[in-house]
């Protein structure tokens, strides 16, 4: 179970990114976070895995506090929660293979790294995992030779391969267009429940949180403004949610 | 379980092959320094002992290299701007679209590369023959040392001019010169700005030792110091040095971050 | 009515200095200082005519180029060809760790001043002048020359790479981090794949230098074809020297072919 309590982040150039976030995730429950751009939904991911530091709040793992670990520490406790990313980020002059490989990176020594000598039941579920994301075959191929789709699916294979205790997601189709941006939602969606683990989803698209979601939440300018089920979305809660956020909800709302 | 080879086995072989071969090479190398190990351990001793000579400098000593130092800047200066107008004509025969034929282009092309590939300091060799030692070889080497450099950085700034800005101009009824004037000297002005400004910059740093060979300038007298062993001298003018050089870059990049 | 025709007379075109008045006196200064400049170097014409008529002589000495002696060309070049090699080598294996700590988004404020003062250091003085410490530090020879060109190297390549590591995709830095790689792991998934190619282009080119620098940090002893050419001009040996000159000058137009090709190739 992930808790947040009280997340405040200010970044060096005067941003009040967050200014007092609370949620939990439970056991094996999917958490939408939407609003609008600069609302701080990245940062609130951040946080939780330390990418970004907050300056206030605590985050807790399974009982474990986040927040106040250091060095090593933080680098066991990322190994506990997987993150796929906006912009796929997979290390384009690599292999297929060796970026999903790189999701053990934690639990290998240097050397290990170097001459690529995964542990072999770390290769095994690499495989595996490929053919459950639909990319069997594909493990030498190199990273720059996939389609946005394609990509996004070996990230979220590099976050499977992890084992992790909770899945990070930050805009996983804000790159993809409509129709793959449905079937990569379903995937994530369905591996998460397949494989009993809880997962927080930022995202843009309002229509695919209400088609994906168990419970969202809606920020804007740094602070919850709405928690709920898909169905207690209505128009006054998205209006709330976007509020000063000019064009943006037509946007979101997929018009 | 499946296992995932990196390589195939002709990758290994190929590889394994390259490293060898790579291998063999360096230690070819290596024999061939003809390195003496009893000079090599002495080394860090050698090294002490000259820098404990070096420090610190001899500030008597200052007064006479002022001379020198702005010979130096000189030698720089004027090398620099002779180059520049060198350049030009080679570049606009080195540059595709203006020059006549391809015998101009190659003629071009090879002016660059002769004057490249010869160091200031051979350049400096071959004018101190022709002129005696002095600035006045020191200032020639840095001309058509520079020559290369900048005419090939001027030909790419000529050959990446838009034909429509030129098309432009002729449209409003301009004349040739005007067109010249409107329609491409703003094109390649900043390029011929920055590259001027940076080859200064660089022949500051090689006017430094064209004294050496005798071509006047600071380096004459650090080769003077050097010879007759005064080494506190020594470490002054390398002071010298390392502070014209310094100073030079930060104006260097000062005035190319206004150019550009 | 007035105001705005007074505006439009008094346009300018804007500056590219902070106040108007420095342009111009940027130029008058410039002009003003290659005037003096060329006036203190005192050019006798007296003496330049007599150069041209030396000049001349020597010339005509130089032609034809002698290759009598090409063993003690083939040596030069060949000494010229292992310094550059082995230099070339040391500065990537040296460089690379000097380049990490130079790049701003890996290394600590203190590491960082470390790693660029290393590069200004490598950098700021010419070869020529290395090459004398080295020689002074490890005697005449080749050694001391491979040494001089290391030094070079390690701050150009550093500085080279460095900026090219500050300029990497921070995403893939993000995503290794993520899956809570240490450092070395970091360094080694998510920059190394997008620096290599920019790590060989620069080894090659680095070589390309070398061999061209190899040329004439044998004039203060420090081995090469240098030592060759400097010899030949301390004896007069004119057309000898233009031989290596030819000889200098098709190795470094080979090089730079030989360079551009195998970094187009990795492109």
């Amino acid at each position: 179970m992930l808790e947040v309590v009280g997340l405040v982040k200010t970044y060096p150039t005067g941003d009040h990114a967050l200014r007092g976030v609370s949620l939990t995730v439970k056991a094996t429950e999917v958490v939408f976070v939407i609003g609008p751009s600069g609302a701080g939904k990245s940062t609130v991911i951040r946080c939780i895995n330390r990418l970004v530091e907050p300056d206030a709040g605590s985050v807790r793992l399974d009982g474990v506090e986040i927040t106040r670990l250091t060095g090593a520490e933080i680098r066991q406790a990322r190994r506990q929660m997987a993150m796929i990313f906006q912009e796929f980020n997979l290390i384009e002059r690599l292999t297929v293979m060796e970026n999903v490989l790189s999701g053990r990176l934690g639990y290998v020594s240097l050397w290990q790294a170097w001459r690529r000598r995964f542990p072999p039941e770390d290769v095994e579920r690499a495989f595996e995992t490929l053919a459950r994301v639909g990319l069997a075959g594909f493990e030498n191929k190199r990273a720059d030779e996939l389609s946005g789709g394609q990509r996004q699916r070996v990230g979220i294979a590099r976050a499977l391969v992890q084992r992790p205790k909770i899945l990070l997601v930050d805009e996983p189709t804000s790159s993809l267009d409509p129709k793959t941006s449905e079937a990569v939602m379903a995937l994530i969606t369905r591996l998460a429940a397949e494989e009993r683990i809880p997962a927080l989803i930022n995202i843009h698209d309002v229509a695919l949180a209400r088609q994906f979601a168990q419970r969202i939440l809606g920020l804007n300018q740094g602070v919850f403004v709405f928690a709920g089920t898909p169905a207690d979305l209505t128009r006054e809660a998205l209006d709330l949610i976007y509020r000063g956020a000019g064009e943006e909800l037509t946007s979101a709302l997929g018009a | 379980m499946r296992a995932w080879p990196r390589f195939t086995p002709r990758q290994i072989v190929l590889r394994l092959a390259g490293r060898l071969g790579a291998a063999t090479i360096l230690l070819w190398a290596l024999v061939g320094m003809g390195i003496r190990w009893e000079f090599v351990g002495d080394s860090p001793a050698q090294v002490r002992d000259l820098f404990g000579r070096m420090f610190p400098p001899d500030w008597a000593f200052a007064g006479e290299i002022v001379g020198p130092l702005i010979q130096t800047i000189n030698i720089a200066t004027l090398g620099t701007t002779l180059a520049i107008l060198l350049s030009i004509p080679v570049a606009f025969l080195a540059a595709r679209n203006t020059t006549y034929n391809r015998a101009t282009y190659a003629l071009g092309r090879l002016v660059m590369s002769v004057s490249r590939s010869v160091d200031s300091l051979i350049w400096a060799l071959i004018f101190i023959i022709v002129v005696g030692p002095g600035s006045l070889a020191g200032a020639l080497a840095v001309a058509v040392r520079s020559v290369g450099f900048v005419s090939k950085l001027f030909a790419e700034g000529i050959e990446e001019i838009d034909r429509g800005q030129v098309e432009a101009i002729t449209a409003t009824g301009a004349g040739r010169f005007k067109v010249l004037l409107y329609g491409i000297v703003p094109q390649i002005r900043p390029v011929f700005a920055g590259v001027t400004i940076y080859r200064w910059d660089i022949n500051i740093r090689e006017s430094t030792v064209l004294g050496i060979v005798g071509a006047g300038g600071i380096g004459f007298v650090l080769n003077t110091a050097i010879l007759g062993l005064e080494w506190s001298r020594v470490g002054l003018i390398l002071l010298v040095i390392l502070g014209v050089v310094v100073v030079s870059e930060a104006i260097s990049a000062y005035l190319r971050r206004r150019v550009a | 009515m007035a105001r705005r025709s007074s505006l439009a007379v008094e346009w300018r075109p804007p500056s590219a200095f902070p106040a108007r008045w420095i342009a111009p006196a940027l130029w008058a200064g410039l002009a003003a200082f290659v005037l003096w400049n060329a006036l203190s170097l005192q050019v006798d014409p007296a003496r330049v005519s007599r150069g041209l008529g030396r000049a001349w002589i020597v010339f005509g000495r130089a032609f034809p180029p002698d290759f009598e002696r090409w063993e003690l060309l083939v040596e030069g070049v060949v000494e010229s060809l292992q310094m550059a090699t082995l230099s070339t080598a040391l500065g990537v294996l040296i460089g690379i760790p000097i380049a990490v700590m130079a790049a701003r988004n890996f290394a600590p404020l203190p590491v960082y001043a470390a790693g660029r003062g290393i590069i200004s250091l490598g950098r700021t003085f010419h070869e020529i002048i290395v090459a004398i410490l080295f020689v002074k530090a490890v005697g005449f020879g080749p050694f001391a020359g491979m040494l001089t060109l290391t030094w070079g190297s390690i701050g150009f390549f550093g500085k080279l790479l460095a900026e090219q590591i500050e300029n990497i995709d921070r995403g893939q830095v993000e995503a290794i981090r993520a899956t809570g790689a240490g450092r070395g792991a970091v360094l080694l998934f998510a920059v190394l794949p997008q620096v290599l190619p920019r790590i060989i282009g620069l080894t090659i080119y680095q070589w390309d230098v070398h061999l061209r620098q190899s040329t004439i940090i044998g004039i203060v002893g420090a081995g090469g074809i240098g030592t060759t050419l400097y010899n030949s001009f301390a004896r007069y040996d004119y057309d000898f020297s233009l031989a290596i000159l030819l000889v200098i000058v098709a190795i470094v137009l080979l090089g730079e072919v030989v360079s551009a090709v195998a970094r187009k190739r990795i492109q």
